[in-house]
């Protein structure tokens, strides 16, 4: 972003950053930068919170009355990930002959559905659809439990982007089965390892194809990089 | 250490490109500035063509969408927030509603998103698409630029 801004400055556009990370904007030295010290991927802060939001933007927008740069100001609020998972409800087992983690993916699919109806939008997709997932899962659940990875069939073909469709699916399903408040950062990322089958399948897979020699950005980028 | 943490601390080593001369611009008022969003979310318009694992380009999104992908390939930030509410990356909302307040001039009709994971020189974006994508702004006559991360 502060590299951009430099580009976008030197073909006659002014800009401002918002920083996530603070040292980079030192270094990078953008003409404007806000820096904000929030969860990373909510560069604006609090999601539906528009007094917040806008409290963002005008003090974002007010660095292009300095009269030279480089500018770097901090939000005076910071933003701690939230470490917690979310309170949110898991199918109770239905079909005790499948692989916990393909059940599971089954019993969402209805809260999975009713996301999509209501934001129109998904980001699964990118390797496999939908109503793959609990087939991916088996997959995942039989490289856990022995089977060579370099024979497994992986559906979509692409091991990281088929755990990227997993996750989302299970995310965006989550939107509709939270109980408690708005989840803050992190704390769908938590839920999804911490609680379910699905997340812990992943991770079991993702050690497995470590132990076994797989090269480290294939099992790496399974799952994020602290877990 | 937390993934946010894990990710500052990781972010902070990486290679910093330097701008030994870099460009200022004295922007309009903001009350007269056409304003656009440029974020490295890696958001894209259902229907348009998804990033790819290591995509150096940039995709445009008219100012009506909101029917947004995530198509960021990084599992290490938060991926609920832009689903609970798109303007917590992409404040398109909140622009729409400070140009109606008259405290910017206009909302850009395109706005430009790029993923963030770049390789480390970020050469294709300095020397190609990053000056093509400003290109762009500058024929939608964009005066200001807001810039987002994830």
């Amino acid at each position: 972003m502060s590299v951009l801004a430099h580009i976008f400055e030197a073909a006659g556009i002014a800009t401002v950053v918002l920083s996530s990370v603070r040292e980079v904007a030192q270094k990078v030295a953008p003409p404007r930068a806000l820096h904000c010290e929030f969860p990373l991927g909510r560069p604006l802060g609090i999601p539906n919170d528009v007094e917040f939001q806008m409290d963002v933007l005008r003090r974002a927008f007010a660095l292009l009355t300095e009269p030279s740069g480089p500018v770097l100001v901090d939000h005076p609020v910071v933003i701690e990930a939230d470490e917690q998972p979310v309170s949110c409800a898991i199918p109770p087992r239905f079909d005790a002959s499948l692989p916990p983690c393909v059940d599971e993916a089954r019993g969402i699919k209805k809260a999975y559905v009713r996301a999509l109806e209501r934001r129109g939008v998904t980001s699964v997709g990118r390797s496999i659809a939908a109503d793959e997932v609990p087939n991916a899962l088996a997959v995942l659940h039989a490289i856990a439990n022995g089977q060579d990875w370099t024979t497994a069939e992986i559906p979509g073909g692409n091991i990281m982007s088929l755990c990227h469709d997993i996750r989302t699916y299970y995310e965006e399903a989550a939107l509709e089965l939270i109980d408690g408040p708005a989840p803050g950062g992190r704390a769908m990322e938590n839920w999804f390892f911490e609680k379910t089958e699905a997340g812990a399948t992943v991770l079991k897979a993702r050690t497995a194809m470590r132990d076994a020699g797989a090269k480290f950005p294939v099992w790496f980028y399974m799952a994020p990089g602290n877990r | 250490m937390n993934g946010d943490q894990m990710m500052r601390a990781h972010s902070a080593t990486l290679p910093a490109p330097q701008f030994d001369n870099p460009a200022w611009v004295s922007p309009v008022a903001l009350a007269n500035a056409r304003v656009a969003i440029v974020t490295s979310a890696a958001l894209y318009a259902a229907g348009d063509e998804a990033f790819s694992a290591v995509d150096t380009g940039y995709r445009i999104i008219d100012r009506e969408r909101r029917d947004l992908v995530l198509g960021h390939w990084s599992p290490n930030f938060d991926q609920m927030g832009v689903k609970m509410d798109l303007n917590v990356v992409y404040p398109i909302d909140r622009l729409e509603e400070l140009a109606a307040q008259g405290i910017i001039g206009s909302v850009a009709p395109r706005h430009i998103s790029f993923a963030g994971n770049q390789p480390d020189d970020v050469s294709t974006i300095r020397l190609d698409t990053g000056p093509a994508a400003a290109a762009q702004l500058r024929q939608d006559g964009v005066d200001v630029v807001i810039l987002t991360p994830v």
